[in-house]
């Protein structure tokens, strides 16, 4: 136990010391997460600068995505789920009473591994979250599709066929189209578990460019098995190993001179 | 401890890749370190055969380079190594042109012991033949620092190469009072002179080696900045 307290406060130096110039959007204190008796996140302690991209990496069943999930509370969902510690978005705690769930995720977007839009039509898909909110003026509703459809690369695919049913697109515009849902409430961060490893690669290099073209204007926070994508598309990388926060750093770093041995050999592929 | 920098991949082919490229350039080192010994053994004895020898062995040195070439490029393109594999393959690529050019050196120094006619030289030689066995001794240990991963070694060329720079500032000026002594023997000086500036050569190359094998076991680029900050540096635990 004190020796996880050690790598973290290391950590915790470390990343203050990399994070200088960012300005910070989440900052997680202290976080443990247990699913009954089992640990799944330890003394996790670390902050997210804003309008740059995050990577997680590291092994399946390393944390990384139940820490994802932490930051719009999608772990509520999870019955024999027990948090401790603290989320800050904007200085404030994600986890406190005061704080409403479905406001909270409508400042934390989401995007799954599996594109998932709603058996309606690409425009309504779009323009879902806001219906939500009850905002009915055509116009509005208009603009934010066009919006969100352009911001997702999406647009000049499928603007004669609004009204087709979402469902009839390929992998990749599905995907497309549902980060264009989550971007059209114009959330602050973006929490993208996976978003392309169901796709081919040609869709894939699309998503990745369109998070190059998203970090501008959101906190995008990514989980992926793809090291090699990781590595192109994010400005910094987390590397987690059985629910501890080992390494984090500038991308460019991290891939190239890893300061902890257990990120050499994860980057590596040699065995741990 | 530091084959764990090369082995221990879950793929072992993978390992068997990175193993023989780094043997690869052990040979490429091994050959061209014979060159270079015959081509000053050629000159300070003005043996032609083994000059001879020389020049027409340099196209094996060239072979291997464009083989290694094409083996880290594959390396690259297909495993898209990332920490301490990229910067092996990294090290490889810029350590083979160094090795090469090595080479292109000894062929310089075989080809000025053919220039000098056999019956001269004399006592002219006894300047060089120290400054040709310190430079042997640096490249030998930089292959010899590569193949063990020792930045010890590594260090130690490093300090060399300085030696060896004021030796051959030395050596000029000694060139040169032969020169004024009897103008007559200045082309056979002027080729020991080039041959001294090929030596000089081979050392700066012999560095260069020694900086990428630090570059790659610690993850720290000591070009372009003082022996004593490049020391500091390679020291620094990982």
């Amino acid at each position: 136990m004190t020796k996880s307290i050690n790598i973290n406060s290391i950590a915790q130096r470390e990343s203050a010391l990399i994070l200088e110039n960012e300005k910070i959007c989440l900052e997680v204190k202290n976080l443990n997460l247990s699913y009954g008796d089992k640990q799944a996140l330890k003394n996790i302690d670390m902050r997210i600068p804003e309008k740059r991209v995050t990577a997680y990496i590291g092994p399946s069943g390393c944390g990384k995505s139940t820490l994802l999930r932490c930051f719009n509370r999608m772990n509520d969902l999870v019955d024999s789920v027990k948090i401790q510690g603290e989320i800050l978005l904007d200085g404030q705690n994600i986890f406190d009473n005061s704080v409403n769930v479905a406001d909270l995720r409508r400042r934390v977007g989401m995007v799954f591994q599996k594109p998932n839009p709603f058996p309606k039509s690409i425009y309504e898909n779009v323009a879902y979250g806001l219906r939500i909110q009850g905002i009915k003026n055509r116009r509005i509703l208009d603009e934010v599709v066009e919006k969100s459809l352009k911001g997702a690369a999406l647009w000049d695919e499928v603007k004669d066929r609004l009204r087709d049913n979402a469902l009839g697109l390929s992998g990749g515009q599905q995907q497309r189209l549902v980060i264009a849902r989550a971007i059209a409430i114009e959330p602050e961060v973006l929490l993208l578990d996976e978003p392309a490893s169901a796709l081919d690669p040609i869709s894939t290099l699309k998503i990745e460019e369109l998070i190059n073209e998203l970090k501008s204007d959101y906190t995008i926070i990514i989980v992926t098995h793809n090291m090699q994508q990781a590595a192109r598309v994010s400005d910094y990388t987390a590397f987690m190993y059985l629910g501890e926060l080992i390494e984090f750093g500038e991308t460019s770093t991290l891939f190239t001179n890893p300061s902890k041995k257990q990120t050499e050999d994860y980057i590596t592929g040699r065995y741990g | 401890m530091q084959e764990a920098l090369i082995e221990q991949h879950i793929s072992a082919k993978f390992n068997k890749e990175l193993r023989e490229l780094r043997n690869q350039v052990l040979k490429m080192g091994g050959l061209v370190e014979e060159q270079l010994t015959k081509a000053i053994t050629a000159l300070i004895n003005l043996n032609d055969e083994l000059a001879r020898e020389v020049y027409s062995n340099d196209y094996k040195i060239n072979a291997l380079e464009v083989e290694i070439d094409d083996e880290s490029t594959r390396i690259l393109a297909l495993r898209q190594p990332t920490a301490s594999d990229l910067r092996l393959v990294m090290a490889v690529v810029k350590t083979i042109p160094d090795l090469e050019r090595i080479g292109d050196q000894a062929e310089r120094i075989a080809q000025m012991a053919l220039k000098i006619p056999s019956d001269k030289g004399g006592k002219y030689f006894f300047a060089i033949r120290h400054l040709g066995e310190q430079v042997q001794t640096m490249l030998h240990n930089s292959l010899d620092a590569f193949a063990r991963l020792d930045i010890e070694t590594a260090l130690q060329v490093m300090h060399q190469e300085s030696k060896v720079d004021q030796e051959c500032d030395t050596i000029g000026r000694q060139l040169m009072t032969y020169m004024m002594e009897d103008p007559r023997n200045i082309p056979i000086i002027l080729n020991i002179m080039w041959s001294t500036r090929a030596l000089e050569r081979v050392a700066a190359h012999s560095r260069n080696i020694c900086e990428y094998l630090i570059y790659f076991v610690k993850g720290k680029d000591v070009r372009h900045i003082s022996l004593e900050q490049a020391e500091e540096q390679a020291r620094q635990a990982r």
